[in-house]
Order: structure tokens, then C-alpha cells, then sequence
């Protein structure tokens, strides 16, 4: 598989993060109303997207240094992975991280949004997109020992390719997390919360344990 | 069960909170004061709606299955603070009335869920477990917090202190433990609350276990050994930060009510007794630079009386003390209620400028001297005590019993339970509801919880 799919779900993965008041644009307004401060709001996102970073680049590096060590059960694993953290999620959908309060400074910020984005299985999302990744220099065909498919490492990441969908995923979050951030502080107000803060969390559990499916098969 | 959008009764902010719609239920725990007759203390339900044929009366009524339990006060699984932005769970319902029996240390969990008029008890924490896991007893106050259920606690298992707060998992409602991390000089316990806008906590102080539950010892007053200290906490590092000691003429610091904006570091907490003249008094805790301080702004002072017309427990003094045991503050943080369960007053009090409030007027509901009449009931006994008021400001509820062992030394003939309506006009002006009368048999009810919450059941991440 190829092409510009992989990039699109990348960055579409990242808005759906921007989009979502749990990841971090609704601290940044929390923030900004508690100070009367537009400046406050914008002064958040940065540790809030270096957070959700982290997290992203943790699962990546992972999965491109698997890869790159021709790590043949990663496949596999990372299914598997996927699957249990999904049924988890589906287990405990109440289940949050406890940390941090109102009074919070940059680095309380950043541990926070890596927590958040942790929990919220943000990066494992990435796996199925990852692994049909276009390969650099091999493909599953010149690979004749790999006789099971699903034992196949996917293409091999390379560190620019891992720093692009990085960069790409949490571009995305951080535009999308803005803008909305900046909108309701200025202009649509909290009363949104009441109608348009949907419960995506089974969706999202659901979607994590097709995607472990899915990584099995792309 | 998880909610496809956020529980309806959750507002982001006060002023949100303060235009829902009106409630048409209310809960409210009656609790039986004499044990040994047998009967169960029960969670009755109020019909509030003026719509409806049965408005001002009980329409559901679950006892619980011990007896002797003296329920209290109570709380909701979950509330506005369920929209916090630091640990949202914001598809959670409202849905479980937490009630502890103050003197067995039980905590009956109520869903009012599918049937709000009927509830069932789905779960008992027994005070075993309690004990347990957290070295607490005597559950108080409960508030739903960010990260968890707090519960205030009077003391440990053995009826001595220290007071302090536990949590439970706001999922399975097991006790987590005990939640200071470093309680400093804190001993007693009573009210906790918060200001989730700085981090800050508040806790009071009334006496162990040992030193209520047998009625006020008039030792332990005249020796000062009730609380008269207001702690300040760490939030976050469950760390005590600061004591503010209100001296030994001071007895008895009860409840508080920060103020629901978040953005605003201020808040009340009424003192029952001073020794010196038997008065009240309402003490403001606010920030200033990065420090907190406090401040006497409001006396409710004894009124002289016949001491032929007073309890054993008064008649020396020759005076009614007012017994400042609750205050309320509205939803939008312009009134502040005062409860005198001594002469029976509900004053009110504009506190727009928290440091200079301004008198009001006044509502007189039984006390010891005066039994302010109602008119559906004539002269009342026992005294306005617990107080809820309206999310819209507009309504403030008013029961007549302050705790089984003490209400004796104040009204020895017993009290005769009832709640009281006191509606809140346009102009901020009290008049008493002339249709809304409950009455109890042999039981006093307590504390009251207003459908989809009230002014002292949320608390808001949101300005």
C-alpha cells in the first residue's frame, strides 16, 4: 500500500485530537478564563502539543526501531496490543488519569497531555497506519522467508519518515486544537460543552481493536 | 452506564448552572431519634413542582434496612465537576445519592435511577470497610469532586480523632483511602470544601466523635476544646498550608461555602458560639497577594430572654443564642443564608462585596423563645437549621433539626420535624411560602439535595 493515504490519516488522526476537549483545548480555555487572558489560552497549547507529542513519538520511535531490527513478531504484537487496549477501554470507559489541578506551569502541562494522550491510546492508533507505511527499499514480495503474512515487519521506517508523520500528526492537533481553543474563548462560549462534547469513547475503543484487526491484514 | 453527551445537570460554569430549569423533586433524609423504638431512618422524596397536585408533599419514601444509622448529610455520585478540564468524565450521570449514617458510619448508595420518585439501595459501604482503608469514621460531608467522591469524616473508628476526608472511586465507589498526605496540626473534623479554581481546600473543625455524641459537654466548652481553627490545604498535594485559629472564645466552625465562581478566592464559614456572649459569627477567608487571610464580617448576637422559658441547658445565661449551624450561599455568589437554630431566624445577607455584606431581613421559623409560626402549622418547634437553596437563587429550603444528641439540650421536648419553603423574589426580597409545609412523624430530616443539584451540591471548573 501507498500513496498519500497513509499522510492524510496521519494528520486526520492528529484534528481528531485537536478536536477533542479531553486532549487539551478545553484546559487551555479553563486556563485562559481563570486568568481573563486570551494570551493564557495560546501560551497553553504549546505544552499540551509537546505533551501529545511525546506520547505520539514514543509508539512511533518504537515501531520504527521494531522495524528497523527486523523485528519479526511485531506485527503481531502490536495487534495484540491494540486489541487488549481497546477491550480495556470498553471495560472501563470511565477510567481517567488523576493528576495535575487548576495551577498548573509548563511542565505540569506537558506530563499532563502525555498522561491524557497515553491513556487515550493516541499513538497506538498509529500502529495499522505505520506498518503500511510505504516501504523504503524492501516490500513484503522480496521477502521470501516471511512465509506467514502477518508475521511480515511492514515497511521499514526510517528516522525522517517517523519525524514526518511526528510532525504531521501533531501539526494537525496543534492547528485544529487552536482554533478551536481560540473560538470558544472568544466567541462560542462553554455552553457548547453541553451539546457537542459527544461520547466518541466506545467509537474509540471499537476503532482501536479494528485497528488491531486491521493491522494484521494491511 | 456511560451517557451518549454530557449529563444535562452538569454546567460548565455558576452562571449556566443558575439558568437550568427549576427542580420538581427534592431529597431529603428524615432520621428516627429514638432508636430503640425500632423504626429505619429513611431517604423521603419531596414533590417541588408547583404544578403538580401533590406539590409540598412526600411522595417516596425508602427506609433503609438498619436501624439507628442517623442519616445526615448526603451527596451526589457526580456533578458539575465532572466537566473539569484537567480529568473530564463528563458522560457519567447523576444518578447515585451517596447517604452516610452519621452514628453507624454506614454509607447507603441510592440510585434514583429509572424511577427518581423511587430509589433503590445498590450498595453498602459498612463502616468496617471505611475504617479499614482509611482510618476514618463517622462520614459527613460528601462532595464530587474532579478525580473522585470526598468524604469528610468526624473522627477515627475508635470515637477519637483525627478527623480528616477519604475518597472513593467515583466508578465503584470503593474506598480509596485516606486522602491527606500531610495533615500538619489538623486534629478535628467537620466541613471540607474547595476552590478548584487555586488548588485550595478548606476543612473545619467540630470535635471527635467522643466529644458529640453524647450532646455538648459543657466541660469541653468552657474548657475551649471544640474546634475554633479553619485549615487550608494543597489541593492537589493533599498538604496542609496554613491554620487560622479563631482563639479560644471561638466554638464550633462549621460550614463552608467558597464561592462557586472559580476565578473567586473567597468564602464564609459560620462560628457557632462565642463564649464571651453567647453570639455567632461569620468569618470570610479570602486571598490576598499570594496569601490567604481571614476576617470576622458578619456577628449574629444572643437575644435576652425569660429564663423560665428556657432549656436547663440556657437558663443561667438569661439569653437565647442565636447557634449559627448553617449558611448557604447562592448559586451566583450574591446571598449568603444564615441559619440561627437557636432563635430560629433565616437571615439574609448580600455579600456581593464579601467583605461588607449587607443585612437583608430576616425569616423566623420556630426557636427555642420565639416558635415562629407558619401559616399552615401555627407556632413551630425546633428551629431553622439546614438550609438548600434554588440553582436559580430563587427558592431556599429550610429543615429544623440539627443532630439527634444535640437538639435535646436545645429543644428538650423533642422536635417535631418539618421543612419550610422561603421563596426568593426578583427583587432579592425572602417571603415565606405560604402552601409549601412538610410535616414528620416521630422523624427530623436533615439535609435536603434539590433535583440535578443546588447551590451546595456542584462545584465549577468554568467562571
Amino acid at each position: 500500500m501507498s500513496g498519500a493515504w497513509p499522510w492524510i490519516a496521519v494528520a486526520l488522526l492528529g484534528a481528531y485530537h485537536g478536536v477533542d476537549p479531553s486532549m487539551g483545548w478545553l484546559f487551555a480555555v479553563a486556563l485562559g478564563l481563570q486568568d481573563r487572558s486570551r494570551r493564557r489560552v495560546i501560551a497553553a497549547l504549546a505544552p499540551i502539543a509537546i505533551g501529545h507529542l511525546v506520547s505520539i513519538a514514543a509508539v512511533v520511535a518504537l515501531v520504527a526501531g521494531a522495524m528497523a531490527g527486523g523485528f519479526v513478531w511485531l506485527r503481531p504484537l502490536g495487534a495484540i496490543v491494540l486489541i487488549a487496549f481497546g477491550i480495556f477501554r470498553l471495560r472501563r470507559p470511565l477510567a481517567h488519569p488523576r493528576w495535575v489541578a487548576m495551577r498548573v506551569g509548563f511542565r505540569d502541562l506537558a506530563l499532563w497531555s502525555f498522561l491524557m494522550a497515553t491513556a487515550h491510546g493516541a499513538g497506538l492508533m498509529l500502529f495499522p497506519i505505520l506498518m503500511a507505511m510505504p516501504a523504503e527499499g524492501q516490500s513484503v514480495a522480496a521477502m521470501p522467508h516471511h512465509h506467514m503474512p502477518m508475521l511480515a515487519p511492514g515497511g521499514h521506517l526510517g528516522p525522517l519518515a517517523a519525524g514526518v508523520v511526528i510532525a504531521v500528526h501533531t501539526g494537525a492537533m496543534l492547528l485544529v486544537m487552536g482554533a478551536v481553543a481560540i473560538a470558544v474563548y472568544e466567541w462560542i462560549g462553554l455552553k457548547i460543552l453541553r451539546s457537542a462534547w459527544i461520547n466518541l469513547d466506545t467509537i474509540w475503543a471499537v476503532a482501536l481493536i479494528a485497528a488491531g484487526a486491521l493491522s494484521l491484514v494491511i | 452506564m456511560a451517557l451518549w453527551k454530557p449529563d444535562p445537570t452538569f454546567y460548565p460554569s455558576p452562571r449556566m448552572a443558575s439558568e437550568g430549569p427549576r427542580e420538581k423533586l427534592a431529597y431529603v433524609v428524615a432520621f428516627n431519634p429514638d432508636p430503640a423504638n425500632g423504626r429505619h431512618d429513611a431517604l423521603c422524596v419531596v414533590d417541588t413542582d408547583p404544578q403538580s397536585w401533590r406539590y409540598g408533599s412526600i411522595v417516596g419514601r425508602v427506609e433503609v434496612p438498619n436501624v439507628g444509622d442517623e442519616l445526615h448529610h448526603f451527596g451526589w455520585n457526580a456533578c458539575s465537576a465532572a466537566l473539569c478540564p484537567y480529568a473530564p468524565h463528563p458522560h457519567v450521570e447523576r444518578r447515585y445519592l451517596l447517604v452516610p449514617g452519621l452514628r453507624s458510619s454506614r454509607i447507603y448508595i441510592f440510585d434514583t435511577k429509572p424511577d427518581p420518585r423511587n430509589p433503590k439501595i445498590v450498595k453498602t459501604i459498612e463502616a468496617a470497610e471505611i475504617a479499614a482503608r482509611s482510618g476514618y469514621s463517622r462520614p459527613h460531608t460528601i462532595h464530587c469532586g474532579p478525580d473522585a467522591i470526598y468524604v469528610s469524616a468526624l473522627g477515627a473508628a475508635d470515637g477519637g480523632g483525627p478527623g480528616g476526608v477519604f475518597l472513593l472511586d467515583h466508578d465503584s465507589f470503593d474506598v480509596l483511602g485516606r486522602w491527606e498526605v500531610d495533615r500538619g496540626p489538623q486534629y478535628l473534623g467537620y466541613d471540607f470544601w474547595w476552590h478548584l479554581g487555586y488548588d485550595v481546600a478548606i476543612t473545619s473543625e467540630w470535635g471527635t466523635p467522643n466529644m458529640i455524641e453524647n450532646g455538648p459537654d459543657l466541660e469541653l466548652l468552657t474548657q475551649s476544646k471544640y474546634g475554633h481553627q479553619l485549615h487550608l490545604w494543597d489541593l492537589r498535594r493533599r498538604r496542609h498550608l496554613k491554620c487560622f485559629d479563631f482563639g479560644p472564645e471561638y466554638q464550633i466552625v462549621l460550614e463552608l461555602r467558597p464561592a462557586h465562581d472559580p476565578t473567586r478566592a473567597y468564602g464564609f464559614v459560620c462560628v457557632t458560639l462565642s463564649l464571651k456572649d453567647l453570639s455567632s459569627s461569620i468569618w470570610m477567608w479570602h486571598r490576598e497577594g499570594g496569601d490567604w487571610k481571614i476576617r470576622k464580617v458578619i456577628d449574629v448576637p444572643a437575644e435576652p430572654a425569660d429564663p423560665d422559658l428556657l432549656p436547663p441547658a440556657l437558663k443561667s445565661f438569661k439569653a437565647v443564642p442565636p447557634l449559627v449551624t448553617e449558611i448557604a450561599l447562592s448559586t451566583d455568589d450574591r446571598f449568603l443564608y444564615v441559619s440561627c437554630f437557636g432563635t430560629g431566624d433565616l437571615r439574609q445577607y448580600d455579600v456581593s462585596d464579601p467583605f461588607n455584606p449587607k443585612f437583608v431581613g430576616a425569616v423566623r421559623l420556630g426557636g427555642i423563645v420565639s416558635h415562629g409560626p407558619h401559616p399552615k402549622a401555627g407556632a413551630l418547634n425546633g428551629g431553622t437549621q439546614m438550609l438548600e437553596v434554588s440553582r436559580d437563587g430563587r427558592r431556599v429550603y429550610v429543615t429544623n433539626s440539627l443532630y439527634g444528641a444535640w437538639d435535646k439540650a436545645f429543644y428538650p421536648e423533642g422536635v417535631r420535624g418539618w421543612i419550610s419553603l422561603v421563596n426568593v423574589g426578583a427583587d432579592g426580597r425572602m417571603a415565606l411560602d405560604p402552601e409549601f409545609f412538610v410535616t414528620f412523624d416521630g422523624e427530623r430530616p436533615h439535609q435536603m439535595r434539590l433535583e440535578g443539584g443546588d447551590s451546595s451540591s456542584d462545584s465549577y471548573c468554568y467562571p
